[in-house]
């Protein structure tokens, strides 16, 4: 039987949870408010948080500076073409150890996310030669299979979770129907699917977007993404916290608006089979 | 269409705009951001107009560019034409024959104008490696109110003693001003530059001539215990987290009563549009013991061209051009005399303009009291005034750092963090062959 909820306890839920949200939410808050403060409004003390005087100036001299729409692009191409590429290497991989399980499947499940237990930097010499010996630094295509690589362990995870979800019988009857392999996960458990694919879409999207160690280390004036756009404006030797949050403000924009209106999927898709 | 295809026409088509870019004359840099770099960035278009040639910057956090342009050179990469490199990296990559010499300069360049402190730490074996685009040292900035509201006078070079007396008469952390701001975030670039530069005027040296390091001596000792006595009598609180930015801000709120940092700061701390106490800032070189050496070091960002690069001659121009005597009176004439890159040319502080800038005089002082070949007391096997110029050394002194930032902090004492450094220089060198 379900324990009731009192109202008061309901309140006190719903404040905490608003509190642990704006706890998260603070830092991106305060970058946005800085953005639009003088760069001596930004280093003031005590802090200022909304009397100073808004001004758009550091937004006007980060456009006249940088290219902001060459690097948004390559955001977009980078972190869409890695994601759509892992999808679809992704999407067989976990069929076949969701549905067709060997002795080995956990193992290699494991063994694919002990890959990211590797500190990246311990492998840039050998990318780094290899992106020069088949002439892919400062390429965009380079980075969207780099990235595709990282994300892959996860992509292959959160399928695998949400495929064991669809029960196999339902797969068994598609192949009695004189479904093919092709059909089957195109036509049969793709669209079941879809929630969990398109939560690890947005996700993966989100992290190849965020990406800044292989981003920084294989780009330079051609391919460089957003993260490259924000780190151009941080300088140990200057205060110019202001410029740094309006060009933070403008790399971050684009994904926080894809992460709000995708919020209910996101969530559908994270908590997809949460509940037996 | 199969993914093989797919992944060979992407890199195929790749390959072509890389080559059709290569064509169009286009010169690729990579670059820090601060305010003289950036400007430079403004005034490359004329630099286009004048040459034809295109430019493509490529603009980064300093540790970031580090990195990355290390990476680059030492694999070959070939991903810059110009790279923006410090005193450190230039010697060592010189001797290794990574970068260009450019011992063939035009005429019109006068390279005998270049500073000989610039161009001696930017050359190897007495060829220049690289331009020094503007060159910095450090001296002490003080408000000279808080200096006379304590009754005392700043001499023009002062010592520890005095700075000490000074803090300590200026500190009222009631109303949070602190006597003295000094570095203590941990980094080779952050409190160790500082604490190298400090060292060597009290005499103490990171290896004597055996390449043996010398942590567990006096000099160390003294100049530990010194900087953290003072720091805990008259220095703001959580200074073992402040670097260049942390204290600039802290000054520039009135914070301060003095600050020992780089040369380039003086530009930031009078300007009213930043600064609250812009009317009421003076200048002193860095402190000493009497020793005959000051605290200051030395350091200049400079363009260099990496070995390989088939844009060479369109390199070598764009640095002419960048680092030359017109550039400078380009920046003079649009944002006036203040603002143009200091410390690289001597002809600079020859013009009665920029003697009129309040802080050139003391600026010029301080890079001419520094010897990157001598740089300390007694004589060392290295080069370098706030670093030794060993490819080792940026690792070492990082992890000392943290040690000695440890103790800033009350984590451990300076014996302890003394202790440690010796014993992590020790193995270190040890590893490395020394």
């Amino acid at each position: 039987m379900a324990r009731a909820v009192t109202p008061r306890r309901k309140a006190l839920n719903t404040a905490l949870a608003w509190a642990i949200g704006l706890l998260i939410f603070f830092p991106i808050l305060w970058t946005i408010l800085t953005s639009f403060k003088t760069e001596a409004e930004a280093i003031a003390s005590p802090p200022l948080f909304l009397n100073f005087d808004w001004t758009l100036e550091n937004y006007a001299v980060v456009q006249e500076r940088s290219d902001y729409m060459k690097f948004l692009l390559n955001s977009v191409i980078i972190a869409g073409g890695s994601t759509l590429l892992g999808i679809i290497v992704a999407v067989p991989a976990a069929w076949s150890m969701a549905f067709v399980p060997s002795r080995r499947t956990r193992d290699i499940l494991l063994w694919m996310l002990s890959t990211k237990m590797l500190p990246a930097v311990g492998v840039l010499y050998p990318i780094y030669l290899l992106f020069i010996r088949l002439g892919l630094l400062d390429s965009r295509a380079g980075l969207v299979v780099v990235l595709m690589l990282i994300n892959l362990p996860i992509i292959v995870w959160m399928l695998y979770t949400y495929f064991r979800e669809i029960p196999g019988e339902i797969l068994e009857a598609a192949r009695m129907d004189g479904a093919g392999l092709r059909e089957e996960i195109l036509y049969v458990l793709t669209p079941m699917a879809v929630p969990g694919i398109a939560s690890t879409i947005l996700l993966n999207f989100i992290l190849a977007w965020n990406e800044a160690f292989w981003t920084l280390n294989l780009t330079a004036a051609d391919a460089a993404p957003l993260t490259a756009f924000i780190a151009s404006y941080s300088s140990p030797e200057g205060l110019f916290y202001a410029k740094l949050s309006a060009a933070s403000t403008m790399a971050i924009a684009p994904i926080l608006i894809l992460g709000w209106f995708s919020q209910k999927q996101l969530v559908r898709g994270l908590t997809f089979g949460a509940v037996k | 269409m199969s993914m093989q295809r797919v992944l060979g026409a992407t890199t195929a088509l790749t390959l072509c705009a890389t080559a059709v870019f290569a064509q169009e004359n286009t010169i690729t840099i990579a670059t820090v951001n601060n305010g003289d770099m950036i400007r430079m960035q403004g005034y490359t278009d004329r630099f286009t107009a004048e040459t034809g040639i295109g430019v493509e910057w490529v603009t980064l956090e300093e540790n970031v560019l580090r990195q990355r342009v290390t990476t680059d050179i030492t694999t070959s990469g070939g991903q810059f034409d110009i790279m923006t490199i410090g005193m450190y990296e230039t010697p060592i990559w010189g001797a290794n024959d990574w970068l260009v010499p450019l011992d063939d300069l035009s005429a019109e360049y006068d390279v005998d104008d270049i500073l000989p402190a610039m161009a001696g730490g930017l050359s190897h074996d007495g060829t220049l490696y690289a331009a020094p685009f503007y060159g910095e040292s450090s001296m002490i900035m003080y408000r000279t109110d808080l200096m006379a509201a304590a009754g005392l006078e700043m001499p023009e070079s002062p010592t520890w003693a005095f700075v000490r007396e000074a803090a300590i008469a200026m500190t009222d952390r009631d109303n949070e001003i602190y006597g003295i701001c000094l570095r203590g975030k941990a980094g080779w670039g952050e409190n160790m530059a500082f604490l190298t530069a400090m060292s060597n005027a009290f005499g103490a040296r990171w290896f004597d001539e055996d390449w043996t390091p010398q942590f567990d001596g006096e000099a160390w000792a003294n100049t530990l215990n010194f900087y953290i006595d003072l720091m805990n009598e008259a220095g703001p609180r959580g200074a073992s987290s402040n670097g260049f930015n942390e204290n600039l801000s802290l000054f520039q709120q009135g914070k301060c009563g003095m600050w020992i940092d780089a040369t380039v700061a003086a530009s930031f701390v009078t300007n009213p549009d930043d600064s609250t106490v812009a009317d009421s800032v003076g200048f002193a070189l860095a402190p000493n013991t009497g020793l005959g050496r000051n605290s200051n070091w030395l350091w200049a960002w400079a363009l260099a061209i990496p070995a390989g690069t088939d844009q060479e001659a369109e390199a070598k121009q764009f640095i002419e051009w960048a680092t030359s005597g017109a550039y400078i009176e380009l920046v003079a004439e649009n944002e006036g005399w203040a603002n143009v890159p200091p410390g690289a040319r001597s002809s600079l502080y020859e013009t009665p303009e920029y003697q009129a800038v309040p802080f050139a005089a003391m600026t010029l002082q301080s890079i001419l009291s520094a010897d990157p070949l001598n740089p300390t007391v007694d004589p060392v096997p290295y080069v370098g005034v706030q670093f030794a110029a060993i490819p080792e050394f940026a690792g070492i002194a990082t992890q000392v750092g943290q040690e000695f930032s440890a103790a800033l902090a009350g984590q451990q004492s300076a014996e302890e963090a003394l202790a440690k450094a010796q014993a992590i220089t020790s193995e270190e060198m040890e590893a490395a062959g020394y």
